[in-house]
């Protein structure tokens, strides 16, 4: 793929590719074009040249929400939930997405009781259950990422891009969304753009390097740590344990 | 029966004696200027519905009026004076401009859907008042209300029976809204109005649902056009011009936009306003102009009631 | 020799829309802010010149005095209320200055009555001029076109190439940035909307005469100057010079020739009636034509150039620029 704004190549012939339920880490330096190649695979920002192809299926042209429905799903970098309405109706929200069209103009929403409890089950894996019917603002900042994530997961994707979901995290709440991704394992294709080296070598099973817009080295976590162009190029020369 | 239900209930009793009292009162004059507060009432619960439950900021929503009541006149003038068949195809002729204005105008967002909705609007009105087959600016006229065929038992050609007809229609109108915010498409709305990025990004195809909203909401207006018309047995294309619009957002705001009775309140406060003020004096919309920019400026200050986010799901 | 006649009305209605106009586009564009009362200033523009030349007998008296007093008014009105809708949402906005034509039109009813006001074409000016072989032309007509351009180039100049106008447009894109160098963005913004009255008020007194000084006539301006704004882009001085011609031009050559097509071609009671209803459309039409190719405008800063590759001076920019900017 390749894009460019005015004479900047953000994404400069980049090939990725990601395997059916693997967790997939893609690293870089600032600036390298992460986030500018999620946007690309959700659909927010077109590409110059190059295709996406979603098991086999060219999704290049389409709209950002008939990838959702096809089953890419993204995450924030900056939290991005509805904050007025209450946490499980964040998440019913994107439960309800998915269920074909919402042209029910009669029959209220409180009476639909298995969206109801398809949403409690996704709040139940982001252990957000006691906090339901707050409204999702007044959440913490731990708690609101973990959210951020569960709308997207709300959405059953077959692929979860999740970008930098532990972006401003301490230490406890990064070790909770590291659980919650960790049991996400195997249920679904998960590209996770992160900075936070401890998170993405537990939890990738294979690792791209993303520098100035190629990839420049894919493996796994082993291969890369002992990959003599990435250490230089991105770790510097920092002992990793 | 919690105390809401039981204050609707009064209120909707109070309404119904209301028209004998008056009557018996002498005072039947206020029949009109009720029916009129109704009308308006509605009009503005569905503006409420795109303004304030879906964010959707249009300046065109009068032009909707217009379109219902025109197409009634028009009807009449040319031999139809049956309401069977006039209305519907004054609703009908509503929802085919409102989708094609939507249509336009949803590919935009914010300040240019502003604009783009009053252009449009505006430009509904310049054609009304270029017609002179059809009154031009002058106005249209309709010599008698559209008939029923129940007029024997009920008489809404008269001022009476009149007002328990746009009653009727009032409480079915407002019970359809209150349904329509708590259906699943009023969720969809109300996640538009608060996160509209974020709605596409979980799998809306937003376009078509503000769309949807979008004609729903005129075909609303156009039935309350439809009634005004029937009402004052008159229309002109000043209905619809954009100062009309922006009158009528007045009326939602004052209401307490995005909730649930902005219509009938705001309806009710400012017609009322309007009522006692004009007999002080002509330039009533000094002191008019003055309160919404007071009441403005409070709200900059953050003096803000919340809006209608709908109950949330129980959690059990 | 009419449609030379014709033509010069066009560019005459063009360029004083575009003075309208481009007031609006640059409050809009730098301070995000949506201005319904622009129309009101464009009213007292009106007001103040024929009162003063009324009080004073000159009609350049009148005329400087009025572009004074609207200075004064927009500065004064900036500093008082306008200043605090700057941070807020476009609703917000759109309700107090709909609030402020209320205002501003029963007051001017108040102050000056019901009925329109006598504002005549000064003597000087009151003749015709002879322009191409014996057709002659309002005189007064091609001083106001004379006058549109002069003031439009000014503003060109002024955008892009002082240092004021750079900080304009910087303004807008980072305010704590230009705050931090230095500048004073709250006078800045003052000044901005003072020149954007000082302009609005020149074309309703420059129009004034020609049409009528009444209540409500800022309102019918305010539509097209919306629609010039749409079209050439929010922010876009360039855009709205361009839109304003585009706009002011098929308004005028519509109104004066569609109808007399359209009679050629349908028979006359439907002509009659869907003439003028076409051409008051027209417009309309128009600004759908162009958002639908262009649904942010013509002009709107970072747009792609409209030019082919091999004309362009600069390197096309990016595509998704943020709202909220200037540009000349």
């Amino acid at each position: 793929m390749r894009k460019q704004f005015g004479g900047l190549r953000v994404t400069d012939g980049l090939h990725l590719q990601v395997r059916p339920r693997e967790v997939h880490a893609l690293i870089g330096p600032n600036g390298a074009g992460k986030t500018t190649l999620v946007h690309q695979i959700a659909g927010t920002l077109k590409p110059d040249a190059g295709t996406i192809t979603l098991d086999s299926l060219d999704v290049t042209a389409l709209p950002v929400s008939a990838r959702v429905q096809l089953g890419i799903a993204r995450s924030y970098q900056i939290t991005n939930i509805f904050r007025s309405l209450t946490v499980i109706d964040n998440v019913a929200l994107a439960v309800q997405a998915r269920r074909g069209h919402s042209f029910s103009f009669w029959r209220p929403v409180q009476s639909d009781t298995a969206l109801r409890d398809e949403a409690a089950t996704v709040l139940d894996r982001l252990a957000l259950t006691e906090h339901a019917l707050r409204p999702a603002g007044s959440l913490s900042y731990g708690d609101q990422r973990l959210l951020e994530v569960g709308i997207a997961l709300a959405t059953s994707p077959r692929v979860l891009l999740l970008d930098e979901p532990m972006a401003g995290m301490g230490p406890q709440e990064s070790s909770r969304m590291v659980e919650m991704i960790d049991g996400l394992r195997g249920q679904m294709a998960v590209m996770l753009v992160e900075h936070d080296m401890d998170a993405v070598f537990r939890l990738a099973d294979r690792i791209s390097v993303l520098v100035y817009g190629r990839i420049v080295a894919t493996g796994t976590p082993q291969e890369i740590r002992r990959n003599p162009e990435v250490v230089l190029a991105y770790l510097g020369d920092e002992e990793i344990a | 029966m919690n105390r809401g239900l039981i204050a609707v209930i009064v209120a909707g009793l109070g309404l119904l004696v209301l028209p004998m009292v008056l009557v018996s009162m002498g005072q039947g004059f206020y029949l009109g200027l009720l029916t009129r507060i109704m009308i308006y009432a509605l009009a503005a619960t569905s503006l409420n519905l795109i303004l304030g439950y879906g964010g959707m900021v249009s300046f065109g929503h009068a032009a909707f009026l217009g379109i219902g009541g025109y197409a009634v006149a028009i009807a009449a003038q040319h031999g139809i004076g049956t309401a069977w068949v006039a209305w519907p195809m004054a609703l009908g002729a509503v929802a085919l401009f409102a989708t094609v204005i939507g249509a336009i105008s949803l590919r935009t967002q914010g300040v240019h859907f502003l604009m783009i909705t009053l252009a449009l609007a505006q430009m509904v009105y310049y054609v009304f008042v270029s017609l002179r087959g059809y009154g031009g600016d002058d106005g249209l006229s309709m010599s008698r209300r559209s008939s029923f065929g129940w007029e024997a038992w009920w008489p809404t050609r008269g001022d009476t029976g009149f007002y328990y007809l746009v009653l009727a229609l009032l409480a079915l109108a407002l019970l359809c809204a209150h349904r329509l915010v708590r259906s699943h498409f009023g969720r969809v709305l109300i996640g538009v109005r608060e996160n509209e990025a974020r709605m596409s990004t979980i799998g809306y195809p937003v376009y078509r649902y503000k769309l949807a909203a979008f004609v729903i909401a005129a075909v609303l207006c156009g039935l309350a056009g439809v009634l005004n018309v029937e009402l004052n047995r008159f229309i002109s294309p000043s209905v619809m011009h954009w100062s009309q619009s922006g009158m009528l957002m007045v009326i939602v705001i004052v209401g307490g936009l995005g909730r649930p009775w902005a219509g009938v309140v705001g309806a009710t406060v400012f017609l009322g306003l309007e009522e006692v003020l004009s007999h002080y004096t002509e330039r009533w919309q000094l002191p008019l102009g003055l309160l919404l920019l007071a009441l403005v400026l409070a709200r900059v200050a953050g003096w803000r009631l919340p809006r209608d986010t709908g109950k949330s799901l129980q959690h059990v | 020799m009419l449609w030379i006649e014709q033509l010069l009305n066009g560019l005459q209605y063009s360029l004083m829309l575009f003075l309208f106009a481009a007031g609006l586009t640059l409050v809009f564009g730098i301070m995000n802010l949506v201005n319904l009362a622009h129309g009101s200033l464009y009213m007292l523009g009106a007001y103040s010149a024929a009162t003063v030349t009324a009080l004073s007998g000159s009609y350049a008296i009148g005329l400087l005095g009025a572009l004074v007093f609207m200075g004064l008014f927009g500065a004064l009105l900036e500093i008082v209320l306008i200043r605090r809708l700057y941070r807020q949402d476009h609703l917000t906005q759109v309700l107090a200055t709909f609030a402020l034509i209320l205002i501003f039109n029963e007051s001017v009813r108040i102050v000056w009555g019901v009925q329109p006001l006598r504002y005549d074409i000064p003597a000087a000016l009151s003749g015709s001029v002879s322009i191409v072989g014996d057709l002659r032309y309002s005189a007064y007509r091609l001083a106001t076109i004379a006058a549109g351009v002069v003031v439009a180039l000014l503003l060109y100049w002024m955008v892009s190439r002082t240092r004021v106008g750079m900080w304009v447009r910087a303004g807008a894109s980072n305010r704590e940035m230009v705050q931090m160098m230095g500048v004073n963005v709250r006078r800045l913004f003052t000044a901005i909307f003072s020149l954007g009255a000082v302009l609005s008020g020149l074309a309703g007194a420059a129009l004034a005469p020609l049409m009528s000084v009444q209540v409500g006539m800022g309102e019918e301006v305010l539509i097209l100057a919306f629609v010039v704004v749409v079209v050439g882009g929010v922010g876009s001085i360039r855009g709205a010079f361009i839109a304003a011609l585009l706009v002011g031009m098929v308004d005028s050559m519509g109104r004066a020739w569609l109808p007399g097509l359209l009679g050629a071609v349908l028979p006359a009671h439907i002509a009659s009636d869907l003439g003028p209803a076409l051409a008051s459309m027209s417009v309309y039409l128009l600004m759908a034509v162009v958002l639908m190719v262009r649904p942010m405008g013509l002009f709107f800063p970072g747009a792609p150039s409209l030019l082919p590759k091999w004309l362009r001076r600069h390197p096309p920019m990016a595509a998704n620029a943020a709202p909220g900017r200037a540009s000349a």
